[in-house]
């Protein structure tokens, strides 16, 4: 078959669970005795702490283990696999000198508890990477400790919470919120044992500020808003909606997914914003590694840093300290410091690009998503004519008529090779498909994919049989999600499913 | 392409931001550098750094030194797992999703419970969402934790049940170095014990469930080291109703910190009170079995505000490093490395009590010691002076032990670094 796209049948494997391979006896690591006079665990700990052998645990050779993971890593598709459109992921490439940056001994070998004078160089890096980030946001100071987005979001509204009871303002007890909005903002927000409030955006697709006002009043603690918001539009009222909140007591807070969108373009500080966080694994090109680790880090405005989690790195002269004397912060939310392996990456990103790297970043991010856009119109509906900034939406309504579903059309995107758009999000557009080119595409790939999204909308109307069976060509087909939920098997037992 | 978009310039694209909101100024950023300079750049600031493969290191208190197979880094490197997606899109995603089940079943059989998630950020928030768990779980508010906690641990728990209210009791160590229970009030949601705990100590965990379910508590264990796993009791064995904490002693490196890797195992009949991501067996529509994201209307994602927890991500490249790290060992290698680690801390014991220091605890201990160092301050500097990393002072968490030593012998430490250590913190 002639088809668009670069997929192609590829060379895929069998492979069974580890526990399925495992034989009696192999070992894929020798281990030397050690130096030291071997003892008898059980005298030296008693019996009644040791435990038996742990039962069923693998046991396999090294060859086992690498062509395992080898073969399971092939039934995956990545960034370095071909073109991953995914809407506010910023699935863009993860440069790979930024591995050999975080590997470096002199940082990957440094031990948290080290002594401070031995943590001088990790902790100039830090500090570094903290004034990029404020620098980009336009913000005064800067966290690296929250460990992704979400706990990022949390941190940042319990700031504000604890920005206004530390002035007396005790009434402030919910947070108001698009619903374009990622699901992670109202569960932040719970997780703050704070009421979460609906905020409805309206014609174009964007927040209007009386909207807004009706629902602020003195209970109002913050906005949580993302911009370029979820429909890859910029709420071009930001200023007037953190006037409105402003105005009514309540704070600005900007979910920063979509930073693709916005560096050397314009800055969440002059918009208004108070708090906002980073996504490191979207904006700055840390690996997302089949999900996570990511990394958060929170910029705020002055009026909020004496809430910082703790600890906080600051710079006396020539030396870098960590400050845990800090008497309104919110505590500390991670262990250490954050995923430092993860924040250097980010920082070799920044240096990698500088200023001017970093604005072209944006432009073409720009340019990348409004080309798909425009030369999708004609195929599939979408849901507003207004210019996009980094991602635009289109939704499965005219395939609808001939039984073909947004599902149907990611599905039918594996056959010819490409990762499908986030799809059915955001939840205010009936069938959403989120197409998030970046700016790493080519024109050549992005005219691949749009010559393949044409393809299947002819395909929805002519033989609309091979779109809703799709996908045939990955390791297997559609999944049974319905099943797997109604009776979980979460884990591999000898004998088999130990229900049903 | 702009042609085809229909405007004349890249600046056109952002006629939606409003021109007082455009920035003027470029930013103020260092001057970019090529793949060259740029590791020259890192390796002058690496080198500032004291690392814990270049001198010998007894540092450990929640972040552990140990042997990582080179085939570790090889497969973990792989670009379809480092740069894939969370696995949303499950017929593309069966290697990270038949992994994530593995890791699952593998912190299953090492805690001896029956159910696992896919991950946690860190062992901290771990032990922060396990109590917030137990709080869903008995509709209670008060969680009793022992004073043998990683106090890092302890701060994140204090964050994050601040927000729902939850109200922490402490349970103080015996004069053995383990929990004592006398003073558990009645009304607990769970009873949190870390073991080893932070100090060394193995804990009594059969004590605390016991304690725990008088109490209508849920038991939870917390574990840093995770390596103990393999040699001591398993949580599960001794009652417990959540075992949590860091994998990152199974192929993690140390990192200043992070990514680590979370872990929090459940019995079953709590699944749909557990936070994070799980995955599931299923079949595909030719009856192939496949693996799914499951459970799924617990999380943010479809819950928003009534999600169990606001996590959205895990740590998938460091879950994927742990369960190579553990196929790599495999059953007889991961215990025999456990045993090397108390013979490592038995001949520390030894050594620092023939040099006359004195071991205030004496429970028994897995890879990890207290000891009390006459003038430590000073001891410290020789030490350090002698190009060693020497411990961590538990005066940097307590004020009222300043002499007090923590030090953690593993199979990365050598008999004459251990002989060397005792010398420079005797008298």
């Amino acid at each position: 078959m002639t088809a668009p796209g670069p997929g192609r049948s590829g060379l895929v494997f069998r492979e069974p669970l580890l526990f399925e391979s495992s034989r009696p006896g192999r070992a894929g690591v020798p281990i030397d005795a050690p130096d030291v006079p071997p003892v008898d665990v059980t005298r030296e700990l008693g019996a009644e702490l040791i435990r038996d052998d742990v039962p069923d645990f693998p046991e396999l050779g090294e060859l086992d283990v690498v062509r395992h993971f080898t073969r399971l890593s092939q039934w995956n598709y990545g960034i370095d696999s071909g073109f991953f459109p995914l809407g506010s992921c910023t699935m863009k490439y993860n440069p790979k000198v930024n591995e050999i940056v975080a590997r470096l001994p002199g940082l990957a070998a440094v031990h948290p508890l080290s002594d401070e004078a031995d943590l001088q160089g990790v902790l100039a890096l830090a500090c570094e990477l903290e004034a990029a980030l404020a620098e980009i946001s336009g913000l005064d100071r800067v966290t690296l400790q929250p460990a992704a987005g979400a706990q990022g979001e949390f941190v940042g509204v319990k700031m504000i919470e604890a920005y206004h009871r530390a002035r007396g303002d005790r009434g402030r007890t919910r947070v108001l919120i698009p619903d374009t909005a990622h699901g992670t903002n109202p569960a932040s927000a719970a997780l703050n044992g704070l009421e979460v409030v609906e905020v409805k955006s309206g014609d174009g697709g964007i927040v209007h500020p009386e909207a807004l006002a009706r629902l602020c009043d003195e209970r109002t603690a913050a906005l949580m808003l993302t911009n370029p918001n979820t429909l890859g539009l910029f709420e071009s009222h930001v200023e007037k909606l953190a006037d409105v909140v402003h105005a009514a007591g309540g704070l600005v807070y900007l979910d920063g997914a979509n930073m693709n969108a916005l560096l050397g373009v314009a800055k969440p500080g002059h918009m208004g914003v108070d708090v906002m966080h980073f996504n490191l694994h979207k904006t700055f090109s840390t690996p997302h590694g089949g999900g996570g680790p990511g990394s958060g880090p929170v910029a705020v405005k002055n009026a909020l840093a004496p809430f910082l989690p703790t600890p906080v790195i600051r710079r006396e002269g020539d030396r870098y300290r960590l400050d845990d004397e800090f008497p309104h912060s919110i505590g500390r939310v991670h262990a250490w410091y954050g995923n430092a392996g993860i924040w250097l990456r980010a920082l070799a990103y920044i240096r990698t690009l500088g200023a001017a790297g970093l604005t072209d970043v944006t432009s073409r991010a720009a340019l990348n998503a409004n080309y798909i856009l425009e030369s999708l119109r004609d195929s599939y509906d979408a849901p507003h004519a207004r210019r996009v900034m980094h991602e635009c939406v289109l939704t499965d309504k005219r395939q609808h008529d001939h039984g073909v579903t947004t599902a149907d059309i990611a599905k039918r995107l594996m056959d010819y090779g490409y990762h499908p758009p986030t799809i059915y999000f955001p939840l205010v557009v009936a069938g959403a498909l989120m197409i998030e080119p970046t700016e790493c595409e080519s024109q050549e790939t992005l005219d691949g994919f749009i010559e393949t999204m044409r393809a299947i909308a002819r395909e929805a109307e002519t033989q609309p049989d091979l779109v809703t069976g799709a996908p045939t060509r990955p390791i297997v087909r559609r999944l049974d999600e319905v099943r797997a939920a109604r009776k979980p098997r979460l884990r591999w037992t000898r004998g088999g499913p130990e229900r049903g | 392409m702009l042609a085809r978009i229909g405007v004349g310039s890249l600046a056109e694209l952002f006629a939606d931001v409003p021109a007082n909101l455009r920035s003027r100024a470029e930013l103020k950023l260092p001057p970019a550098l090529d793949e060259r300079s740029l590791l020259r750049f890192f390796g002058s600031h690496a080198a500032e750094n004291a690392n814990v493969q270049a001198t010998a290191s007894f540092l450990g208190g929640g972040a552990y030194h140990h042997f990582i197979p080179a085939a570790v880094d090889a497969l973990s490197s792989r670009g379809e797992f480092m740069t894939a997606y969370t696995p949303y899109q499950a017929e593309i995603s069966q290697g990270t999703l038949q992994m994530i089940f593995e890791f699952q079943t593998l912190i299953c059989q090492l805690t001896g419970l029956e159910v696992a998630n896919a991950s946690l950020y860190d062992g901290a928030s771990a032990v922060a969402e396990a109590s917030l768990m137990a709080a869903r779980v008995t509709r209670r508010t008060r969680v009793a934790v022992s004073a043998g906690l990683h106090p890092n641990w302890l701060e994140v728990l204090r964050t994050y049940g601040a927000g729902i209210g939850l109200e922490l009791v402490t349970l103080p160590l015996d004069a053995t170095g383990r929990t004592s229970f006398e003073s558990l009030p009645a009304d607990c949601a769970a009873v949190v014990v870390q073991s080893p705990n932070f100090f060394g100590c193995i804990e009594d965990l059969g004590a605390a469930t016991k304690a725990a379910h008088a109490a209508g508590a849920l038991s939870i264990a917390a574990t840093a080291e995770a390596l103990s796993l393999a040699l001591l009791k398993s949580p599960g064995e001794l009652g417990c109703d959540i075992a949590c904490g860091d994998a990152q002693s199974f192929g993690l490196p140390i990192s200043f910190g992070g990514p680590y890797a979370g872990f929090l195992a459940a019995r079953e009949r709590f699944v749909r009170q557990m936070p994070g991501r799980l995955i599931g067996e299923s079949v595909d529509s030719a009856d192939e079995r496949a693996f799914v994201m499951t459970l799924t209307t617990r999380e943010q994602h479809i819950r928003r505000e009534k999600a169990t927890s606001n996590i959205c991500t895990n740590q998938g490249l460091c879950a994927l490093r742990v369960t190579i790290w553990l196929a790599l060992f495999g059953r007889r290698g991961l215990r025999r490395l456990a045993e090397i680690n108390v013979a490592m801390a038995a001949y520390a014991k030894k050594a620092l009590t023939r040099a006359g220091l004195t071991l205030p605890y004496s429970t028994p201990v897995f890879n990890e010691l207290t000891v009390e160092v006459p003038n430590l301050t000073q001891k410290l500097a020789r030490a350090r002076a002698a190009g060693m990393q020497p411990g961590v002072p538990l005066s940097r968490f307590d004020a009222s032990h300043p002499n007090r030593l923590l030090v953690c012998a593993t199979e990365m430490n050598t008999r004459a670094q251990i002989d060397a250590l005792a010398r420079e913190l005797s008298s």
